[in-house]
């Protein structure tokens, strides 16, 4: 009996120490999180530029361990009015800017390029822009009115808020929807296992990550490559603009610099974009 | 001394308990407050029945992934608690030790399989044999239930063995003296006896299917549309806000909190039905 009441002292002993132990964990994480998250460079805007610029980010906070870089979605309008009135020092662009927007200084850091992808057992190699417009409305639902198999034509398309999805509705949809019927993948990985495995499917995904288990139609008669994009005569690319309010000093210089340098767009090469021509400023 | 001691353990106990039933609180508080604003807005009936679910668009609906979770849920029920109710009254009256040594731990094991796990193992074995063989794009209802029913399995079988093992042996004993064979007996005196148990863990089951979501989103095909066939993708309340939390913000975000809320009073009003059940007896 004594031998328990003993064993109960040093369990609570211990468990008191626990306690402890969490309580000052918790309170130096905290108080560790407060410290970061108050200063630093606010990067924000489009959601499709947000992954890339994340991994610049990271890239250049290891470089630079004093320097802390903050990336925020919200999506390229919402990026835009943020640069605009000074809440972000750097926005985020996935589509060129309008009217009253020119007059900010901005950067492209690299093109995006979309390519529709099938299956390599579908005979198909051309479609036009309507083409895929009328497949993705479900307009067009077999293969057989494209010249096909006769089997229906499985569409793929990308969760809500995903960028390569918002580039594609640009692009491609205009002012009509994508059919509420089309499976919807959470990546372009996803995608593109889903297109090698089902002959009779359809789906987009970025142009840098088309391999050899799928075939990147030709739009129009122009084949889906880098060369292509880079020359304007593919339709399905889009500029990623990065934007400041005035000319960048200090911190955002410095960030864009090393991201238009030979290393930044080497980074954003291998993440799949095309790399800017020459990331002329204005 | 001794007296302060089993005090104090008392105490320590009871924070304890209590933090675990915070932390229910503070979850259920956080998804109340994150998800209201946009049921408010919307109205809770056109956010519940709403037919299309487009946040890009401002339109938030989410009956095509109620009408999911049940389809799939259903199908998984269909096709896993027969199974499960064949194979507790396999190993609660018939199975010899031995073999059901080897059966239950092996079950046991089962729950311990990551649902991730399942969800690649239905995307590279299930998936294409609908395709090939039953035609569709393959991620399917079809897809999903097969592998929810594969998952329900362990909750369905043990409870049910459970209350079936638990009867008083003299039910058993008065059927044999009046002559009942072994089949008639389970049949009409313990199956009837132990009808709440498994009615509970069949509902527990459910709420396991319900609730599931990396398993199902690999196979499920996640098409925001009612579907028409099991063959049909679909997408669940859980799918739904996993397969979009990654670049949702603003009222996209608060709608999948308020998928949550919708998911949480489900599995609650499911979990009151299965201790009821259960208590009933």
């Amino acid at each position: 009996m004594k031998h328990l009441a003993l064993k109960y002292r040093s369990l609570s002993r211990i468990r008191a120490a626990v306690c402890l132990g969490i309580l000052i964990l918790a309170v130096g994480l905290t108080s560790a999180c407060g410290k970061t998250s108050g200063a630093g460079l606010i990067v924000a805007g489009s959601t499709s530029v947000q992954p890339f610029a994340e991994v610049l980010a990271e890239e250049y906070m290891i470089q630079h361990p004093d320097a802390f870089i903050d990336v925020e979605g919200g999506g390229s309008s919402a990026g835009i009015v943020a640069t605009q009135s000074g809440i972000a020092d750097i926005g985020m662009s996935s589509r060129d800017l309008k009217g009253e927007e020119k007059s900010l200084w901005n950067v492209e850091i690299a093109r995006d390029g979309l390519a529709v992808i099938i299956n390599p057992g579908n005979p198909i190699q051309n479609l036009t822009l309507d083409q895929v417009r009328d497949i993705y409305t479900a307009k067009v639902t077999g293969w057989s009115q494209l010249g096909g198999s006769k089997s229906k034509i499985h569409v793929i398309t990308r969760e809500e808020g995903s960028g390569t999805r918002g580039s594609f509705e640009s692009l491609v949809m205009g002012k009509d929807r994508i059919t509420p019927r089309a499976l919807v993948q959470d990546s372009n990985g996803a995608t593109r296992q889903l297109v090698a495995d089902d002959i009779n499917s359809i789906g987009f995904i970025s142009l840098g990550l088309v391999d050899d288990t799928v075939k990147a139609l030709e739009l129009g008669g122009v084949p889906a490559t880098r060369e292509n994009v880079i020359n304007g005569s593919y339709g399905l690319s889009r500029p990623f603009l990065f934007i400041a309010r005035s000319n960048p000093v200090g911190q955002s210089k410095q960030f864009i610099d090393f991201t238009l340098s030979e290393e930044g767009q080497k980074i954003l090469a291998t993440e799949g974009l095309v790399p800017s021509a020459g990331g002329v400023g204005k | 001394m001794k007296s302060f001691n089993e005090k104090f353990a008392e105490v320590v106990f009871l924070i304890i308990a209590f933090s675990a039933l915070s932390v229910l609180a503070l979850i259920t508080v956080f998804i109340f407050i994150e998800g209201l604003p946009i049921i408010a807005r919307v109205g809770i009936f056109n956010f519940v029945f709403g037919m299309t679910w487009s946040p890009s668009h401002g339109e938030f609906g989410i009956f095509p992934m109620v009408i999911g979770s049940v389809a799939v849920t259903l199908g998984a029920a269909i096709l896993g608690v027969p199974v499960a109710l064949c194979c507790s009254i396999f190993l609660a009256e018939f199975a010899p030790a031995k073999i059901s040594n080897l059966i239950r731990p092996a079950i046991q094991l089962l729950a311990g399989i990551p649902s991730v796990v399942y969800g690649f193992w239905g995307l590279v074995f299930i998936v294409p044999i609908i395709r090939n063989y039953l035609g569709g794009p393959g991620l399917s209802i079809l897809a999903g239930s097969v592998i929810l029913a594969i998952m329900i399995l362990p909750t369905v079988i043990s409870i049910s063995e459970v209350s079936l093992l638990s009867l008083p042996r003299l039910y058993k004993e008065g059927a044999f003296a009046l002559g009942a064979t072994h089949w008639q007996t389970i049949r009409s005196v313990l199956m009837p006896a132990a009808k709440s148990g498994i009615v509970a863990g069949i509902i527990l089951g459910i709420g396991r299917a319900i609730g599931e979501t990396m398993a199902v989103i690999m196979v499920l095909g996640n098409a925001v549309a009612i579907p028409l066939s099991i063959l049909d993708p679909a997408r669940t309340l859980t799918t739904s806000i996993g397969i979009e939390m990654g670049y949702a913000s603003g009222e996209h975000r608060e709608a999948l909190f308020a998928t949550g809320i919708v998911l949480l009073i489900i599995i609650m009003i499911l979990n009151s039905i299965a201790q009821y059940a259960a208590r009933k007896r």
